[in-house]
């Protein structure tokens, strides 16, 4: 009997939604290894689909842990552990819990996956997998690479925190505002690769901006009084208010302008509102704070035409001031376009004519060919139009950019 | 516990271009890096500059035998590895965990380079 969208098993996905990370965090504890963790914590949810027919439990993260413990103790005890090539992940000794702090496994494991001594793709792809609960093939599609790269990415990020004894911890307080800024920029990435995913069909990668969700909201549960925490889970949230209204019910892309700022999601944005002017007060002024300010002020306008683009303008100017990159004088260049008329935006952009890091970046060309448009030198802009359409490697990005192309030529 | 190697890349020219003070002030560092992680060092050095290398290696081509390069062993002058930076010197560290390890590392002085962090196989048989 199956029963594929039946209580049972929408219980079991609902669960593994919400509590994957902390019941992986809790095993990794007992097992001490990364894959035995894995594989545990997957056959405790394949128990689930049989043992919750009987009905589902009240806390189904306890349940689960529970389950994936038992394997754990169950495999150590085949002694298959004791023999094994790869030395076990180095995790602290905690006073038993009557006593002590509980620890704060889940924290701890996304420290772990988020190690500097990790190449930063891994860091992604590990957290991704282990807090986010996504496939292999899930997260080799969120980032360009086939499925056996992105396979072999995970097991040699995971064989080298073992041997290299990466510890399964939560830094120290000397260390901790180095490592915190690590795992900011790892949920920044997932943030923007779901919010537009670099390859396929959709725009948006649900799922990872789910996750993008999740681990925001778990950072800012443990850093109440951070700054940079506080902006990035403004920024997240005002980013995602937008989702339902990027795209058309074909899939289409929907641009800013064009959005029904109605179907914006008023929560999100009245909670990322308030987060934003917590993170603004912080000295000296923290990057996802001016991030997420810029979020806000699109939250803020009524219409698009309504838009603050001097104060845009003026948050970029900040970051170009003191993050300084190619990424933020374009998106500086499109503010100038808007607030100052298009032949400033174009001025803005011969900055970043020669600049060999976005070479093959199709957003250059696309602002380009808009600013161009909107002056009026339609031939220039179809040719950077053109440019931007065969950079881009997400369908609906390219449909709007050929619907672009077509409008010029009409 | 592990124990982790800590390879010293540096520049050999720009090491021998120090005047007699800078060793002297070079030295005192290294002394104080001793010092202060004392208890975790288990072993240490400093080598002659990469020129002073002779590499030993099977002759290209020829079969295994046994493990081991033997007689007929291909011997040049020069180091394994030709690079910019050299090995220049190693600390041996006996660290709870990698980050124990790391914080030792960012301490060793080294004007010219850096250094490396490798964990040692656990299985590797101890001489001593």
């Amino acid at each position: 009997m199956t029963d594929a969208d039946g209580p049972v098993s929408r219980a079991v996905a609902d669960a593994h939604r919400r509590e994957w990370a902390g019941v992986l965090a809790a095993t990794v504890r007992v097992t001490r290894d990364l894959d035995l963790a894995e594989e545990c914590v997957q056959e405790a949810y394949a128990q689930a689909l049989t043992a919750w027919r009987d009905g589902v439990p009240a806390r189904p993260g306890a349940w689960l842990t529970t389950a994936a413990r038992r394997r754990a103790l169950d495999a150590h005890r085949r002694a298959a552990v004791a023999q094994r090539a790869l030395p076990l992940l180095v995790v602290d000794e905690v006073a038993p819990e009557p006593w002590g702090t509980p620890p704060d496994d889940l924290l701890a494991l996304l420290f772990t996956c988020c190690h500097p001594a990790l190449t930063a793709e891994a860091r992604v792809a590990l957290t991704l997998r282990l807090l986010g609960g996504l496939t292999t093939p899930e997260i080799a599609r969120a980032f360009l690479v086939t499925e056996p790269t992105m396979a072999a990415r995970l097991t040699r990020a995971k064989k080298k925190i073992a041997a290299a004894g990466v510890p399964f911890r939560v830094p120290g307080p000397d260390e901790l505002p180095r490592r915190l800024a690590g795992v900011l920029t790892v949920v920044a990435l997932v943030l923007t690769t779901g919010h537009t995913a670099p390859t396929g069909a959709a725009l948006v990668r649900d799922d990872l901006l789910d996750r993008a969700h999740d681990l925001a909201r778990l950072l800012r549960s443990r850093f109440p009084d951070d700054a940079d925490v506080a902006g990035l889970l403004a920024l997240v949230l005002l980013t995602d208010a937008r989702r339902a209204s990027r795209t058309d019910p074909a899939g289409g892309l929907v641009l800013l302008a064009d959005q029904d700022r109605a179907s914006w999601d008023a929560d999100m944005i009245t909670e990322g509102r308030v987060l934003v002017r917590t993170a603004l007060t912080a000295r000296p002024v923290r990057r996802y704070a001016v991030l997420a300010a810029i979020a806000a002020v699109h939250a803020d306008a009524a219409t698009f035409a309504d838009t603050d683009w001097p104060e845009i303008v003026g948050l970029y100017d900040v970051l170009a001031a003191r993050w300084p990159s190619p990424v933020v004088t374009l998106n500086r260049a499109v503010a100038v376009g808007f607030a100052d008329g298009p032949d400033a935006g174009l001025a803005a952009l011969d900055a970043l004519r020669d600049e060999p890091r976005l070479a093959a970046y199709g957003y250059l060309a696309a602002a380009r060919g808009e600013l161009l448009r909107r002056a009026g030198r339609d031939a220039e802009a179809r040719t950077a139009l053109e440019e931007a359409a065969l950079l881009t490697a997400n369908d609906v990005e390219r449909e709007l950019l050929a619907d672009r192309l077509a409008a010029l030529d009409g | 516990m592990g124990q982790y190697l800590i390879l010293i890349y540096t520049d050999d020219a720009s090491h021998a271009a120090m005047g007699e003070q800078e060793v002297g002030a070079l030295m005192a560092a290294h002394q104080a890096f001793g010092a202060e992680h004392g208890e975790a060092l288990r072993g240490g050095g400093w080598l002659h500059p990469a020129a002073t290398a002779t590499s030993v290696r099977r002759p290209d081509g020829r079969e295994t035998n046994g493990f081991a390069a033997g007689e007929d062993a291909l011997v040049t002058d020069g180091p394994y590895g030709e690079t910019k930076e050299a090995l220049g010197g190693y600390y041996l560290v006996e660290a709870p965990d990698l980050d124990a390890a790391l914080a030792i590392a960012r301490d060793v002085p080294e004007p010219f380079g850096g250094v490396e962090v490798r964990p040692l196989r656990p299985t590797v048989q101890q001489y001593s």
